[in-house]
């Protein structure tokens, strides 16, 4: 192991990732005084919050129609199916309003209203009135919403000379003996190199693990490596058969279509040429939540009803909205359907398909940030050292669906949250305490054994079969035939792993090596999303069981936990779904039928 | 006679051949740019023949398909695959653009596949943009205000106010543009180049930044500007559809008013 020079690191804290959660914890912590290290495996503004298109939610009520963090919540709540933590989800719509105001103030550049107020616009599920008609609540810069908050957050940590390590993959955790997290080690693209951080607090800030699937907006540097990490640190990952399929991808490339572009006047239709939404959410109609719109489309698709040759996808219609309002609100989705479906938008429909798009799962933590774990009897165990924000965590602030707009929300609330913490926790310069040898070295052996693999298997053919037995069998509609065979598929496909082979054996920039580590990572999240899906008997939310259609509060309303250990073997318990709220300016919003 | 030597790995050499193992109806060559600083070899042209029936229709699914299939050890960034990340630039078919926006129906016979021009090589199809980076943040490009907004209150800006950004916040920082000038090949080290300015520009024009002169001042440098001869490749080459030479143009004509 004498083979690798390592460097080592130590600051008050350690981000890794530098997506919008990564860089506005980062943000947070530096102009507050904590030596803080940002590690990222792409140039900040290539991470995939940069894709984000519709918008940010917040009640800033620019629209003049009495909206309110109330409303926001409860909408959250609906959403969720009730499977979101309503003391979370308070937050997160209460801290809405001063944090989409700071990234305006950090210079965000919002579209505007007539009197010069950041322009809101409808999105799916966001209610006034605790559902009675829709809201403008959407905080939009055109429909390049993340685009615009990634760039201001990685200026204004330009402006604070934030410390990046930028094409740093990081590879595992480094756990001392007593279960805290002391840092992390990560690989230097550049130049080979191990790099040790030492930080009092370790954020992961990582993302989803969309290219799980076959078919999703995700980039595919979305492989969800602090997930991951987290499992092999031997800790749970909670809610993971909760995965969104975002209802307009573009058919074929996958690529996203915004909601905003239904939130601006855009309608679906089926090959009758009818809006059948209207049928399936009589109120909300095409702005219902993204997993009824999704299943909805899936049953016209299935029933015969869909368009094109082969009747297997839907149309999105914009050719009625002016021209006008096209190219002020929404240049990018029209530009990106002129490139990757030849279609102009002011004359033809978008040909679309549900496409997977956000896990609602991931690491557990508490509203503050800090991941948690079950010990026992305590369901809120906090893991020393240790948090977790954005789409690698599972607050859970979005439960079994999220609402359009509160992703870019939920990494910019806890990011937020997540540095006020640490600013509390953390003593500035302290001591690191020395860390055993083993703890390094096993992680540098998992390292060696990619890199130097020699297997007949390409990392290639392993995740593709990966990702199509996902598709097929953690899909829109579920079944308890489908997915034990999943599991089986899933299971048998990971152990292809072993006989992996790579060709690239160079130090530097060695891609063959990051995408080979990326696909144990893959993989391992695969496993536990096929697992968790499986043992839950009802439907709720993104996980429509058609063996059991209805949901089961009785039974199911409480997070699956799911940990895996070195043999790719899975343990599962639960966690209780936090009803209370965290404070009395609003009360619980009870369970009910979920209608649009 | 004065002698001059070309600096080591100067030449490009031809390279491996990789065919197509079946007949394919619609085969297309790729000749694509490799070179690794582990070894000691000059950079050698790879030529791999793909079937197109069997890939998407971006010339970044072709790239994935060959590291995929064929070649593992193929380097290049990409991420988002939608032309917003800016990850993917290179110099396709003799011009830089972003690799999944790329058509590969738009190229005429061979696909040609070379590193942004005129930046040092990481790897095969990876530039250095760290010199690029630093440009960026020596124009300080984010928000300056004296005057704080007021408490818990966003600053306004009208519509109209808001318009004079677009076509300049969008930038994916991909730097084809600054990659295609001549004066940035020739310069790079003190002339910012098109995407720089384009990102300083962007400040200049926003409403709610109040630090415009102190921008202009330190802009006003015979290199870090006025190495612009408008050739307009920047514009032209832009994937995204920007145009850096008009606010390099605004820019200097500001710098006309101040004086």
């Amino acid at each position: 192991m004498s083979d690798y020079e390592i460097i080592d690191h130590e600051h008050d804290v350690v981000v890794v990732g530098a997506g919008g959660a990564g860089l506005r914890a980062t943000l947070g912590m530096v102009s507050g005084g904590l030596k803080t290290a940002c590690i990222t495996k792409v140039f900040p503004t290539r991470s995939h919050t940069v894709a984000a298109q519709g918008g940010i939610g917040a009640a800033l009520n620019n629209m003049g129609e009495n909206d309110s963090w109330q409303f926001h919540m409860y909408d959250t709540v609906k959403g969720s199916d009730w499977l979101g933590d309503q003391d979370a989800i308070e937050y997160m719509c209460k801290e809405a309003i001063p944090s989409v105001t700071e990234l305006e103030n950090f210079g965000v550049p919002f579209s505007r209203t007539e009197d010069g107020e950041v322009y809101q616009r409808p999105f799916g599920g966001h209610t006034l009135d605790y559902g009675k008609k829709m809201a403008r609540r959407a905080c939009a810069a055109a429909d390049r919403t993340g685009h615009a908050i990634l760039h201001t957050l990685y200026q204004q940590c330009l402006k604070y000379q934030a410390e990046f390590f930028i094409e740093y993959i990081a590879l595992d955790l480094l756990m001392d003996d007593n279960g805290k997290c002391v840092g992390v080690l990560a690989l230097c693209m550049d130049d080979g190199k191990i790099h040790r951080f030492r930080g009092h607090q370790t954020v992961l800030a990582t993302g989803g693990y969309g290219r799980v699937y076959f078919s999703c907006t995700s980039a595919h540097t979305c492989t969800g490596d602090g997930n991951a990490m987290v499992l092999r640190a031997g800790l749970p990952l909670q809610d993971m058969e909760f995965v969104q399929f975002h209802p307009t991808g573009v058919y074929g490339a996958g690529v996203l279509i915004t909601e905003g572009s239904r939130g601006e006047g855009g309608y679906l239709t089926n090959s009758e040429g009818e809006r059948f939404m209207e049928r399936y959410a009589p109120t909300a109609k095409d702005l219902a939540s993204r997993d009824v719109v999704s299943r909805s489309m899936t049953i016209e698709i299935n029933e015969g009803r869909g368009v094109g040759p082969n009747k297997d996808h839907i149309f999105m219609h914009l050719e009625h909205i002016d021209p006008a309002t096209l190219h002020m609100r929404l240049p990018g989705i029209s530009e990106t359907a002129k490139i990757f479906c030849g279609v102009d938008v002011t004359k033809e429909p978008i040909p679309v398909l549900p496409t997977v798009h956000y896990n609602m799962g991931g690491i557990p933590t508490n509203y503050h940030g800090e991941v948690v774990t079950r010990r026992g009897d305590d369901q809120n165990s906090v893991v020393s050292g240790l948090m977790a924000i954005g789409e690698a965590a599972c607050v859970s602030v979005h439960g079994a669906n999220r609402l359009g707009t509160n992703s870019l929300l939920d990494i910019v609330v806890f990011g937020r949250a997540a540095a006020q913490r640490a600013l509390k926790t953390v003593e500035k310069g302290s001591f690191h305490a020395p860390l055993p040898k083993h703890v390094t070295d096993k992680i540098i052996a998992r390292l060696n054994k990619i890199r130097f693999s020699k297997g007949d298997t390409s990392v290639g053919e392993i995740r593709n079969s990966m990702q199509n037995a996902m598709q097929k069998h953690a899909a829109v509609f579920r079944s308890n035939n489908s997915m034990t065979e999943g599991v089986k598929k899933v299971d048998t496909i990971s152990k292809g792993i072993e006989n992996i082979g790579i060709k690239d054996r160079s130090m530097i920039f060695n891609t063959d090596l990051v995408e080979a580590l990326e696909l144990e990572n893959l993989m391992q999240q695969a496993i536990v999303t096929m697992k968790s899906a499986d043992q839950r008997k009802e439907s709720r939310g993104a996980h429509s069981h058609e063996d059991f259609p209805e949901r089961d509060d009785k039974n199911w309303m409480k997070h699956t936990i799911m940990w895996l250990n070195d043999k790719n073997k899975t343990k599962l318990d639960y966690r209780d779904v936090h009803l209370n709220t965290l404070t009395n300016e609003v009360a619980t919003v009870p369970p009910a039928a979920r209608v649009y | 006679m004065a002698e001059f030597a070309l600096p080591k790995h100067s030449k490009i050499v031809k390279g491996k051949e990789y065919h197509l193992e079946t007949e394919a109806a619609n085969p297309k060559k790729v000749n694509v740019y490799r070179w690794s600083p582990d070894d000691d070899e000059n950079p050698r042209i790879d030529t791999y023949t793909i079937d197109l029936d069997q890939c998407g229709p971006m010339v970044l699914d072709a790239l994935i398909k060959i590291k995929q299939e064929i070649d593992s050890s193929l380097t290049f960034r990409r991420s988002c695959r939608e032309g917003i990340c800016g990850s993917c630039s290179m110099n396709i078919d003799g011009t830089n653009t972003l690799a999944c926006l790329k058509s590969i129906e738009d190229v005429k016979g061979d696909i040609n596949i070379y590193p942004l021009p005129h930046m040092e090589v990481v790897k095969d199809l990876v530039p250095d943009l760290s010199k690029a980076y630093e440009q960026l943040t020596s124009v300080k490009p984010w928000l300056q205000s004296k005057t704080k907004p007021e408490d818990g209150k966003s600053r306004k800006q009208s519509p109209e106010q808001r318009e004079k950004i677009d076509g300049l916040w969008e930038c994916v920082l991909c730097f084809s543009c600054s990659t295609s000038c001549p004066s940035y090949w020739w310069n790079g080290d003190k002339y910012l180049g098109p995407a720089v300015l384009l990102q300083a520009y962007r400040w200049i024009a926003d409403s709610r930044d109040e630090n415009t002169e102190q921008r202009l001042e330190e802009l006003e440098d015979s290199f870090k500007l006025y190495r612009c001869h408008t050739i307009m490749n920047c514009t032209k080459t832009c994937p995204k559809g920007l145009n850096p030479a008009k606010a390099i143009g605004e820019i200097k004509k500001l710098q006309l008013e101040r004086k």
